[in-house]
């Protein structure tokens, strides 16, 4: 959906993909960027969802970031070397997460 | 036009019965105010819920379980007319119970109503640390929850989608909504009532004002008696999490989304809903205390609603003496009382005759006789 010409120096993983991203970033919109549009499947239906509001207020763009599940990725700005999976379902308090 | 009856008041109470008005034929109008107005379905935990109700008033007691016993069949029925699912699921309530002393007086309170003359024999049972364990096999319990009471029969639901299930079945059996009004007046008109409100003028062979903490202006208006004040409410809700408690607690609740419920406070006379940190930060520690890895989890949201209250906490029912036809009706469990203010109560509405079994919550018991 997005292309931009220069993506950036940094690289992220999203899905073990490598894509790049640029300094000041949020990770929402490097993997917007980079034609990504679903994070993570709901809870409630396991539908499909994706960065949507860009500033913390709805809680749709949800991944799995550097380990941790349930990070808002719209107000996440990225970091050379920072891994990002989808996120199944929701967050698990006792799995350190 | 003359409706059969007009209920006013739009929040929990009032459409329950107008919806239970309008299901049995009746000609039904709803004079509400609107988004704006106070809603204590806003700061209802959700809960339908008999533990400990009605010490020293077995017909709260006997009024809740009855609701309580109508609840799943009424579930079904808000599910089917609203096409949407309302969350409700029967598995049970705890009340955690932190240290030897909170298990003690709420054995004591068992104990007591276990006694009380008059009242059903209820379900709710002590259980022991090791028993709530094996209930909750995907929680570490805190060190010092020393246990819980437990009521199988209790339910939970989610409040906002069936208050919203209310209107649409309201609707659906052709209710008439009337919102963006305040009611100034209530006088009588030939036989029936008219309702005067900023817009308009309502007219109805019966009235039932149902409008919570409006209820003291407008019901002397047609001989009726209901104290009621202001108390507030404060709640929080955190992010989704992966199920981990399956039956819901007494102050903490984890709904099917995910989303863990916390709260609410009970603060007597507060009429603004606004939060404090102090209580928020209260409410919280007590549910990590409960459950230590929700220390971990995220706090989404924090708020207050304001709820109607009564004297003595029980529930208020009258038709009035020098105005038949007029009813008033307020609780602070509209929530675990929706079934029976929707059935029966609604039932006894149209019959002209509020049912025996709340003769015990008329008004009359706040009188006080001078000897």
């Amino acid at each position: 959906m997005f292309t931009r010409p220069d993506n950036g120096s940094l690289t992220l993983t999203f899905e073990g993909r490598t894509i790049a991203a640029r300094e000041g970033d949020s990770v929402a919109a490097a993997l917007l960027a980079n034609g990504i549009q679903v994070t993570r499947q709901t809870p409630v239906s396991g539908a499909s969802r994706g960065p949507f509001c860009m500033m913390g207020a709805c809680f749709e763009c949800l991944a799995v970031v550097d380990g941790r599940a349930s990070v808002q990725t719209c107000m996440t700005a990225v970091r050379d070397g920072m891994r990002v999976e989808r996120q199944n379902g929701a967050r698990g308090l006792g799995t350190g997460a | 036009m003359t409706y059969d009856v007009a209920v006013i008041g739009g929040g929990m109470v009032g459409t329950a019965i107008a919806y239970g008005c309008a299901a049995r034929g009746a000609r039904t109008a709803l004079v509400d105010q609107g988004d704006l107005s106070l809603r204590a379905a806003r700061a209802n935990a959700g809960l339908i819920y008999s533990q400990g109700k009605g010490e020293g008033m077995p017909a709260y007691a006997a009024w809740t379980r009855h609701s309580i016993s109508l609840w799943p069949t009424f579930a079904e029925a808000m599910a089917s007319v609203s096409g949407r699912d309302i969350g409700f699921r029967q598995r049970g309530v705890l009340a955690f119970c932190l240290g030897e002393e909170e298990l003690e007086t709420r054995r004591a309170l068992l104990h007591r109503m276990h006694n009380q003359i008059g009242g059903p024999a209820s379900p709710v049972h002590l259980v022991d640390r090791r028993e709530l364990e094996a209930m909750l096999p995907d929680v570490r319990l805190g060190e010092r929850v020393a246990g819980a009471t437990y009521s199988p029969e209790d339910c939970d639901v989610n409040a906002l989608p069936l208050l919203r299930a209310l209107y649409t079945g309201f609707l659906a059996a052709g209710g008439v909504h009337l919102p963006e009004r305040t009611v100034g007046r209530i006088t009588t008109d030939g036989g029936g009532f008219a309702i005067v409100s900023d817009r308009d003028t309502v007219h109805a062979d019966k009235v039932v004002v149902a409008c919570g903490l409006g209820i003291p202006t407008l019901a002397p208006m047609v001989g009726l008696h209901a104290p009621v004040h202001p108390v507030r409410g404060q709640m929080i809700v955190t992010e989704r999490l992966a199920p981990m408690l399956p039956i819901p607690g007494s102050g903490v609740r984890q709904i099917r989304e995910g989303v863990v419920q916390i709260g609410t406070t009970m603060e007597e006379g507060e009429s603004v809903p606004a939060t404090s940190v102090a209580d928020l930060a209260r409410m919280a520690s007590r549910a990590a205390a409960v459950i230590p890895a929700l220390s971990a989890a995220r706090i989404v949201r924090g708020w207050a609603g304001i709820r109607p209250m009564t004297p003595d906490g029980f529930p208020i029912y009258q038709q009035s003496p020098s105005h038949p036809g007029a009813y008033v009706a307020v609780c602070h469990s509209g929530v675990t009382l929706c079934a029976a203010h929707a059935g029966p109560l609604a039932e006894a509405i149209l019959a002209g005759r509020l049912p025996d079994n709340v003769a015990d919550l008329h008004p009359d018991r706040f009188d006080v006789h001078t000897a």
